[in-house]
């Protein structure tokens, strides 16, 4: 909502300078978001009317004035001599004149001599008071300017833009009237608002108004004036209380109209009556029904459009916008005048639906004000008979049932007890008094009846808002509340999700946030997901659906950074994929990895190594934490090299992925490394054990290393739980400390270097023993794996 | 018997001429050897006379003691230098690098939210969390902001479907809470904070599609609007380490909250805006089933980008999404 300073300080007279008036507007609800000064600072600009000119001896483009400030002395006008460049300068043109001495928008005027001639000022251009960006010649002003006067005064320019940020429950405030209200109610300034005036009939001509759906239209009030000359310019007040307004002058009918809704909040509709036949009719369309709106938009319109009909069918699309056929024209001799009250609920979400907001609609959607409706159409008429003439028929009303105004209680104990301030009754009672809120005081309890134009009063709450706001938010203090001390639940079974960020920090990893919505391929191609959830209204064409892994993210920020000379990089990103399973959308959190480059940072006394597969395989278990069952399962992945990649499981149930990028998207994302990624469900992760004491035994274990050939392709997890689940007697620990394969070994075969730990809680193991337990080990060995002691 | 006493200074120039360990040894030899002249002497002894024997025995045992000490002074003089050497050969330029992985970073936004976590934890707030893509219901019905709402207007949704939609705030996660707390048969206090990502549909340089919110819940029988107040200041100073800090509420518009109110901070001589607060509307309490005259609650929204915006001087929004490795590891 944007309106000028000065025409509301003409109905409301409050003390406050603009900077005031900004503040207390802010903070009683009311957002100033913008205020702007119609002209910049300049001093001493007069209206001036050139009297002669005559041609510059020296040059082509410039004329010597003599202008008319209004200077007189011993009685006698003594005008200035201006050199002007201007094309328009010619005897008679009233212009604004710069006098000596002026500060204008960067510059001042001094006495000059141009081109030899001397010059006592400077003949402006609206681009040279700072009114507007260009400008093709001197301002020129019309007859009511008067000479000598200061130009700020005479076009009004001391004034401010000020733009309200107005949340949807202030429709009261969507007219200068309603601001003017509020802000009496704020400052307790008076208002002065001109008694609308009973416009008398002078015909007896009038239409027929049939009301079928009165709950859509609980107020329907029409006028027809006929012999008007729609062709009268429209005063030059209004042109400029529109325009700062943000309102532009289209013909006196629609200016009036107009100005009748940004004065008192009632949107007006003039229909040209010589378009009407029969009745006019409320009513919801029929089925089929068309209108071409006054945007040129050919609407189909639904059952529950409300229009505004006559004999022929549907005129205006009620509360919303009227039609072109009946639209007023400058050649209209006779308008029929529209001011009526269309509930919320009847035009919310129509104007959306056809992707329009009008200021008609804005109003009539937040509520506009009921008991006002006849008064904007006596307004409107008397500014029509003002400005285009005419004869005025009698008033059409049509009332049904208006909206009740359901008078609310206020307990002061409860205002006191939600607000935490001791305010007493009579500190309530006067900002009732000063809101114009009608109530009744029993017992400390305020039964209120809300106004007409206050469509957000209806509960307790909104009484004790309209009191805190009133009050001043300010003059709330902070106040620590006062509770019972319980301590919080401090799980240890569970980690939290911090310790598996610091886990990836430690491994040199960065911590990344990217967008949940995607590219399309990134679904469809890296990952393989044929049917990604998708958003109806994307944003951009690659953020169009929701991802189901975070390693397209990833791998795009990998080439964001090696473009901008990172050659290493190690990231993860912690976030939720998105899933839809059956009818049910399911996320789950997943945290994911990529490593690109060189195993360490490039340092001295370390050679460059690329990072492989195993060392990320060492992040990951980090990540998954000691004491969980976990175990890697050789699997395929679209994104991933069908040789190098695994699923991760954790007590047998897939909880992710590892695994090297897959050569041909190595090649795609134009990488000269090898990429490795991982990511699994956070969920799975968090769990761990609570450690629980066991004896440690007093004997020392024994150590035995053997080496074992078996066949190349045996997994060699495969090979240690089969021999740990085998629960061979004293063998306590089987670890692999080498893996060999070459000259030596046969082909397809590999050489596998195990250290045996054995102990017995019991006794000092004999010899005779651990070769027993030893011989065992070997043979499950042979058995499972065709293992046999590499000599 | 001669006098031996002359062997004293003999024998100490030759230990201090060795220059080295087996040097010394030879030197050794020389007196205290099986040939040495002390050696020699107290071989001596047994020609002299009973009488004369206890005394000579002395007199040489007298040097003998004397050239021994001189003979360890020198060892371990010499010991202690061989020890200087192979140190001074081990020392290294500790000024070198040390040698190890790269440190990673968390992520500027990250920091935030654990720093919100960690404050509010500490006075008995726990984490909560909801969906993101939310159902119409949650993220706007349950909230008092019913279809066709002008305020639905205020929200550029991202639709998935009719009924799904990208959640717009954090907002949702309360009601999600409270259903759940009531479910399981837990009463208020009640007091949350359920951070994460939200999403609109606007982006440009102060506005980025995806960003992320803190939802602050306090249900209690006797918290006011002034507690929200104390609560929301309290939190700002400790989260920006300034005591001077102060929050200013203006009045606004929520439809799940009322009184509703715009939450400022001062900042650099000037109001900053960091959120938006109020106390629970009775109608969320109604679809919860919680019993809005025994029980009040106030509810809070900040925008976490700003506020790491604010505590580390970035200027710009889009740094937190460009994922650029320079900016970002900056914090670490």
């Amino acid at each position: 909502m944007q309106f000028s300073e000065n025409w509301l300080r003409s109905l409301v007279n409050t003390d406050l300078d603009s900077q005031a008036l900004n503040h207390a507007l802010t903070m009683a609800g009311l957002e100033v978001e913008e205020m702007q000064p119609v002209a910049a600072a300049f001093t001493k600009v007069v209206v001036g009317k050139i009297l002669t000119t005559s041609k510059h001896p020296d040059a082509d483009r410039l004329q010597i004035c003599t202008v008319d400030v209004g200077n007189i002395v011993n009685g006698v006008s003594v005008p200035l001599q201006i050199v002007c460049g201007a094309p328009n300068a010619r005897p008679g043109l009233l212009a604004p004149c710069a006098m000596v001495g002026a500060e204008l928008p960067g510059f001042s005027i001094k006495e000059a001599k141009v081109r030899g001639v001397e010059s006592f000022g400077m003949m402006c251009s609206s681009k040279e008071l700072g009114l507007s960006a260009e400008a093709t010649g001197l301002l020129e002003l019309n007859f009511t300017a008067v000479v000598g006067q200061d130009i700020r005064q005479h076009l009004d320019l001391d004034d401010h833009l000020f733009t309200l940020k107005l949340t949807p429950n202030r429709s009261d405030c969507l007219s200068i009237t309603g601001i003017a209200r509020d802000v009496a109610a704020i400052t307790g300034a008076t208002t002065h608002f001109d008694a609308i005036e009973m416009v008398e009939a002078e015909t007896q001509e009038a239409m027929t108004v049939v009301v079928g759906q009165s709950a859509a239209c609980p107020r329907y009030c029409g006028r027809l004036v006929t012999g008007i000359n729609a062709k009268a310019a429209t005063p030059e007040w209004m042109v400029k209380r529109l325009e700062r307004s943000g309102t532009r002058s289209i013909s006196a009918i629609v200016d009036i109209t107009n100005y009748v809704l940004l004065q008192l909040g009632q949107p007006m509709h003039a229909f040209d009556a010589t378009k009407l036949s029969g009745n006019i009719e409320i009513r919801f369309a029929n089925a089929n029904e068309s209108l071409l709106l006054l945007n040129d938009q050919d609407l189909a319109l639904k059952a529950d459009d409300l229009v505004i009909a006559d004999a022929q069918g549907a005129l205006a699309l009620a509360g919303i916008m009227g039609g072109k056929a009946s639209a007023v024209s400058d050649e209209t001799t006779q308008v029929f005048l529209e001011s009526a009250f269309f509930p919320p609920a009847v035009i919310a979400g129509k104007a959306r639906r056809i992707g329009l907001s009008t200021d008609s609609s804005y109003r009539f959607e937040r509520g506009v004000d009921f008991g006002n409706t006849r008064n904007a159409l006596e307004y409107a008429t008397t500014l029509i008979k003002q400005i285009c003439g005419g004869q005025v028929g009698p008033v059409t009303e049509v009332i049904s049932t208006l909206p009740l105004r359901t008078p609310v209680k206020l307990r002061l104990s409860r205002l006191v007890s939600v607000l935490g301030i001791p305010l007493m009754q009579a500190d309530v009672a006067k900002i009732l008094t000063q809101l114009d809120f009608a109530y009744i005081l029993s017992n400390d309890v305020f039964t209120v009846t809300p106004p007409s134009y206050r469509f957000d009063i209806s509960i307790e709450e909104d009484l004790i808002e309209e009191v805190a706001r009133l009050h001043g938010y300010d003059h709330i203090p902070a106040i620590p509340p006062v509770a019972c001390l319980d301590m919080l639940p401090a799980p240890e079974k569970r980690v939290h999700l911090n310790k598996l960020h610091d886990s990836l920090v430690a491994k040199g990893y960065q911590e990344i946030v990217n967008y949940s919505f995607v590219d399309k391929s990134w679904e469809t191609d890296l990952l393989g997901n044929a049917n990604p959830i998708a958003l109806k209204n994307p944003i951009a064409s690659n953020l169009s659906v929701m991802r189901t892994s975070l390693w397209g993210g990833l791998l795009d920020t990998l080439t964001y950074n090696l473009n901008r000379k990172q050659d290493r990089a190690f990231m993860f990103e912690v976030g939720a994929v998105y899933q839809k399973i059956g009818a049910a959308y399911v996320e789950e959190t997943r945290i994911s990895g990529l490593a690109y480059g060189s195993a360490m940072p490039e340092q001295w006394g370390v050679t460059c190594v690329d990072i492989d597969f195993f060392e990320v395989k060492a992040h990951v278990e980090a990540l998954i934490g000691a004491g969980s069952e976990v175990s890697y399962e050789k699997a395929e992945h679209t994104t991933l090299h069908p040789g190098q990649s695994a699923r991760i499981l954790l007590n047998g149930k897939a909880i992710g992925w590892i695994g090297k990028l897959h050569p041909k998207w190595q090649q795609h994302y134009s990488l000269s490394k090898s990429t490795f990624l991982f990511e699994l469900s956070t969920e799975a992760i968090l769990a761990r054990k609570l450690p629980a004491y066991q004896e440690v035994s007093k004997l020392l274990p024994v150590r035995r290393d053997l080496a074992v050939v078996l066949d190349a392709d045996v997994a060699v997890d495969l090979i240690l739980s089969t021999i740990k689940s085998a629960n061979i007697p004293l063998i306590n620990e089987v670890a692999l400390f080498d893996l060999y394969q070459g000259p030596g070994v046969a082909e397809n075969k590999k050489s596998l270097a195990l250290s045996v730990l054995m102990h017995d809680t019991q006794k000092t193991l004999t010899d005779s023993d651990t070769d027993t337990a030893i011989s065992n080990l070997l043979q499950l060995m042979q058995n499972k794996f065709g293992a046999t002691l590499r000599n | 018997m001669s006098d031996l006493t002359h062997l004293i200074p003999a024998a100490i120039a030759d230990f201090a001429n060795s220059a080295t360990m087996n040097d010394l040894e030879v030197a050794k030899a020389k007196y205290l050897g099986k040939t040495g002249a002390l050696t020699d002497a107290l071989k001596g002894l047994g020609k002299l006379s009973n009488e004369d024997r206890p005394a000579a025995g002395a007199a040489i045992n007298v040097v003998k003691q004397a050239v021994e000490g001189a003979l360890t002074e020198r060892r371990e003089a010499l010991l202690n230098a061989e020890q200087a050497k192979q140190l001074a050969q081990e020392s290294i330029d500790v000024t070198l690098p040390a040698r190890a992985q790269s440190l990673g970073g968390l992520h500027p936004v990250t920091l935030t939210l654990q720093r919100i976590e960690q404050l509010f934890h500490s006075i008995g707030f726990e984490v909560a969390t909801g969906p993101e893509i939310e159902t119409d219901f949650y993220n706007f019905t349950a909230l008092n902001i019913p279809e066709d709402h002008p305020a639905r207007a205020m929200h550029d949704t991202f639709y998935i479907d009719e009924a799904n939609v990208l959640r717009t705030h954090t907002s949702p996660v309360q009601v999600r809470y409270m259903e759940n707390a009531l479910k399981n048969s837990k009463t208020p206090p009640l007091k949350i904070i359920a951070p994460g990502r939200v999403y609109r549909v606007d982006s440009d340089a102060t506005h980025s599609p995806m960003f992320h919110q803190v939802e602050g819940l306090w249900v209690d029988e006797d918290i006011s609007f002034a507690n929200l107040k104390g609560v929301v200041q309290d939190f700002l100073q400790k989260f920006f380490e300034r005591d001077d800090l102060v929050v200013r509420f203006r009045p606004s518009f929520f439809p799940f909250t009322e009184p509703s109110a715009e939450m400022d901070m001062s900042w650099n001589g000037g109001w900053l805006e960091i959120g938006g607060c109020g106390m629970v509307h009775p109608e969320v309490f109604k679809h919860v089933n919680v019993d809005h005259e025994k029980y009040r609650g106030f509810a809070f929204g900040l925008g976490v980008e700003r506020l790491t915006m604010l505590r580390y001087g970035v200027n710009d929004l889009r740094h937190f999404f460009n994922n650029d490795l320079r900016f970002l590891s900056q914090f670490r």
